[in-house]
């Protein structure tokens, strides 16, 4: 059942949604209008001139063989960000929950890699696992195995997964940290009582009571490593070795920031969004359904 | 903020009456940090302090990527600096800009200053000149790739440093020698596509794309999958398989390698030639690039590298005036050859070049001529004097790419190639498109 709050006039509910609306029309919906109405032109960068195309952008990306790769780098990058960043936070998140002694000390450290600016963060990973002078490539060298992330993809995908989840799983954490203490302590401890183990309360009564935070961060973490992960990529891999990291969002910024693209990028964004928005759309439809509030 | 400035300077001027005109405003922006950025601020300095009626400000907006987008967002917001700098890259679509940016040439006549194309180093130049002969930017700093040799690192591996290294023949059995001896990075490089492309191409008189590499028409093609090009990415991929070669990014990031001593030869641009000084602690020594002696006519010259200054469109005639001014104090001998010496890139007049000969500064450098004797030696033919594309930047990550795969193992130098020209023509026609 649906609870329904009713306001009995319409002047109070209008007055309450007006800055949201303003603020929504002002940095949603007219950025929006304007990529879709320019991924209709190839403009030259100064906007001296401007050529009006249709839907010659869209049909120029998407014969292009390396922009439909990119889809799938992607979903694998998007993917692998979000188990990561989520499944690393929720671990933590059950330990310190746990923690009887010094908690505040470890949540507080735990929170910090949130402070780093993604471009930093990239920077720092990247001297970890420098192919040659990098600290984490040269102990791995010594026990035989020879990174090298500038030629090998799957190593390049490896590592702009874990600088792009490192500092998100602190965020994860924070919610998963609430979302555990929020949990009522007389219901697990009934259930242990009751003979339940650690792994079968989890499985049975914390994860189910999670369920809220774990969907909200599911969303949140997808639109992340969706559009906020250009400046590791920028910064470790610049989309490479080949294409194997050139994801969407990386793509879009290059294209438009660096080479001036204009029609090709507000095309590409105009696909991101729809894709995006798809993809809010199944979550909410389909695995919303298995939340319980 | 800067209304209270403003205010502070007009109270200030009336309060000392009318002891000095107002001074011209004339904005720069670059992308210069760090030493660089300290030399360029007291170039700037140093003019301010010679004349009363205009004063520079310099202010850094970024890397080149950087400067250029905030100089295009500027103009759209009709808030554009007086000068932009602008990286070899961008020329294209500063050049195909009409109505954004006033030509050097142009500059210079209106204000009525002295200007004398002939002065520049014809290398350097040609780069930013239109095939009628009319210079449209003024270089600025500009580089050319050089071979970087660790000498210590030969002695090692039982090779004599003062070895042939002049041509790729003769570097193949030294890589040989290097890599028995259990070197593990014989030779790397610093931008790729730049040195062993662009360079390539230029330096052995083939054509990098149809339409004198672009300078003569948007409608150009890409052209580097030719036999020379081919031949040398081949003999790259193999080095590359052998563990001859060592590729260590599309950047510069090979230079730490051999900074740390590890590479015993490096590619890279003249400019290096202070962070190697500083860093290396081995006996190093700067060579010109070999050169495939196979081929026919080579060494031509190599191309540059490294950024010019544009005019910008929508200033008032004073402005111009102290911009021409200012583009003509660069370029005097004794701030050039400072420049020079200090930084490693070319010096763009031949004056500065014969003051730097004059203050005995390569007796004391040795190999800090090497680059500019290998741009000068002769005279740059349509296949050397430059590269004109749109789109460049794209076209480079894309040519990054291809590259990658061959030294991956995965493509065959000729496949590679193929498909970067084929991805690469799209986006000429793309920009073509833009710019018609």
């Amino acid at each position: 059942m649906e609870k329904r709050v009713t306001f009995k006039g319409w002047l109070l509910p209008l007055i309450l949604l007006t800055p949201q609306i303003i603020v929504t029309a002002v940095f949603f919906f007219y950025p929006a209008g304007q990529a879709v109405w320019q991924s209709l032109f190839i403009p030259d960068p100064f906007g001296l001139r401007s050529q009006f195309v249709g839907l010659g952008n869209f049909e120029y990306l998407l014969g292009d063989p390396y922009y439909r790769a990119s889809f799938v780098t992607t979903a694998v990058f998007s993917t692998l960000v979000t188990l990561v960043s989520m499944g690393m936070a929720l671990w933590l998140a059950l330990l310190a929950d746990r923690l009887i002694k010094g908690s505040g000390v470890y949540r507080t450290l735990l929170i910090w890699p949130y402070a780093v600016a993604p471009a930093v963060a990239g920077v720092l990973w990247l001297f970890m696992f420098n192919t040659r002078v990098g600290v984490v490539s040269w102990y791995l060298g010594l026990l035989g195995y020879d990174w090298n992330h500038v030629l090998n993809g799957s190593e390049a995908m490896g590592l702009v997964v874990v600088a792009s989840s490192w500092g998100r799983i602190s965020y994860n954490f924070l919610f998963f940290l609430a979302g555990l203490q929020a949990i009522p302590r007389s219901v697990i401890e009934a259930a242990a009582i009751d003979g339940a183990h650690f792994w079968t309360r989890f499985r049975t009564i914390v994860f189910p009571l999670l369920s809220p935070t774990t969907f909200f961060l599911l969303v949140v973490n997808v639109v992340y490593a969706f559009f906020e992960t250009f400046g590791v990529i920028h910064t470790i891999t610049g989309g490479g070795p080949q294409q194997s990291t050139t994801t969407l969002v990386y793509k879009v910024f290059s294209d438009g920031f660096v080479s001036q693209d204009l029609g090709s990028s507000a095309a590409q964004s105009v696909i991101l969004l729809v894709v995006v928005g798809a993809l809010t759309i199944v979550q909410f439809k389909f695995i919303e359904r298995r939340v319980h509030y | 903020m800067k209304f209270s400035i403003l205010s502070g300077v007009l109270a200030a001027s009336t309060a000392f009456g009318s002891a000095a005109q107002a001074q011209t405003e004339i904005q720069w922006w670059h992308a210069f940090t760090g030493r660089l950025g300290t030399l360029l601020a007291e170039q700037v300095d140093t003019f301010n302090a010679s004349q009363s009626d205009y004063k520079v400000v310099a202010s850094h907006k970024g890397n080149y990527s950087e400067t250029l987008n905030a100089g295009i967002a500027a103009f759209r917001a009709g808030e554009q600096p007086d000068i932009l700098m602008v990286f070899e890259v961008g020329t294209a679509t500063m050049m195909a800009a009409k109505g954004a940016v006033k030509p050097i040439y142009q500059v210079m006549a209106d204000a009525g200053e002295p200007f004398d194309p002939g002065a520049y180093l014809a290398a350097v130049k040609g780069y930013y000149t239109t095939t009628d002969g009319q210079m449209l930017s003024l270089p600025y700093n500009s580089s050319t790739p050089v071979l970087y040799v660790n000498r210590d690192a030969l002695s090692a591996a039982g090779i004599d440093p003062d070895t042939d290294l002049s041509t790729w023949e003769k570097v193949g059995p030294v890589l040989d020698k290097l890599k028995a001896s259990g070197s593990t990075c014989p030779m790397t490089t610093a931008w790729q596509s730049w040195v062993h492309l662009e360079n390539l191409s230029a330096y052995h008189n083939v054509p990098f794309a149809s339409k004198e590499n672009g300078f003569a028409g948007l409608d150009t093609q890409l052209e580097f999958n030719g036999p020379v090009q081919v031949k040398h990415i081949d003999q790259m991929g193999k080095w590359a398989k052998d563990g001859k070669f060592i590729y260590a990014g599309r950047r510069n990031e090979g230079g730490a390698n051999f900074r740390g001593g590890e590479c015993a030869l490096f590619t890279e641009s003249s400019a290096g030639y202070a962070g190697v000084k500083a860093e290396a602690k081995f006996a190093f020594e700067i060579r010109p690039l070999p050169y495939w002696a196979s081929v026919e006519g080579a060494p031509q010259n190599t191309i540059i590298g490294g950024s010019s200054l544009w005019v910008m469109e929508g200033k008032s005639d004073e402005a111009y005036k102290g911009v021409a001014k200012f583009l003509n104090f660069l370029s005097t001998p004794e701030i050039q050859a400072k420049w020079h010496q200090n930084t490693g890139y070319l010096p763009i007049t031949t004056a500065a070049y014969d003051l730097t000969k004059e203050q005995g500064f390569y007796k004391e450098n040795p190999g800090t001529d090497v680059a500019i004797i290998q741009m000068t030696s002769k005279a740059p033919t349509p296949n050397s004097k430059g590269l004109r594309l749109g789109s460049f930047d794209q076209i480079r990550g894309i040519i990054d790419e291809e590259l990658e795969a061959v030294w991956a193992g995965d493509k065959s130098a000729q496949e590679a190639m193929d498909s970067a020209v084929t991805r690469g023509n799209v986006l000429l026609r793309r920009f073509e498109q833009a710019n018609r």
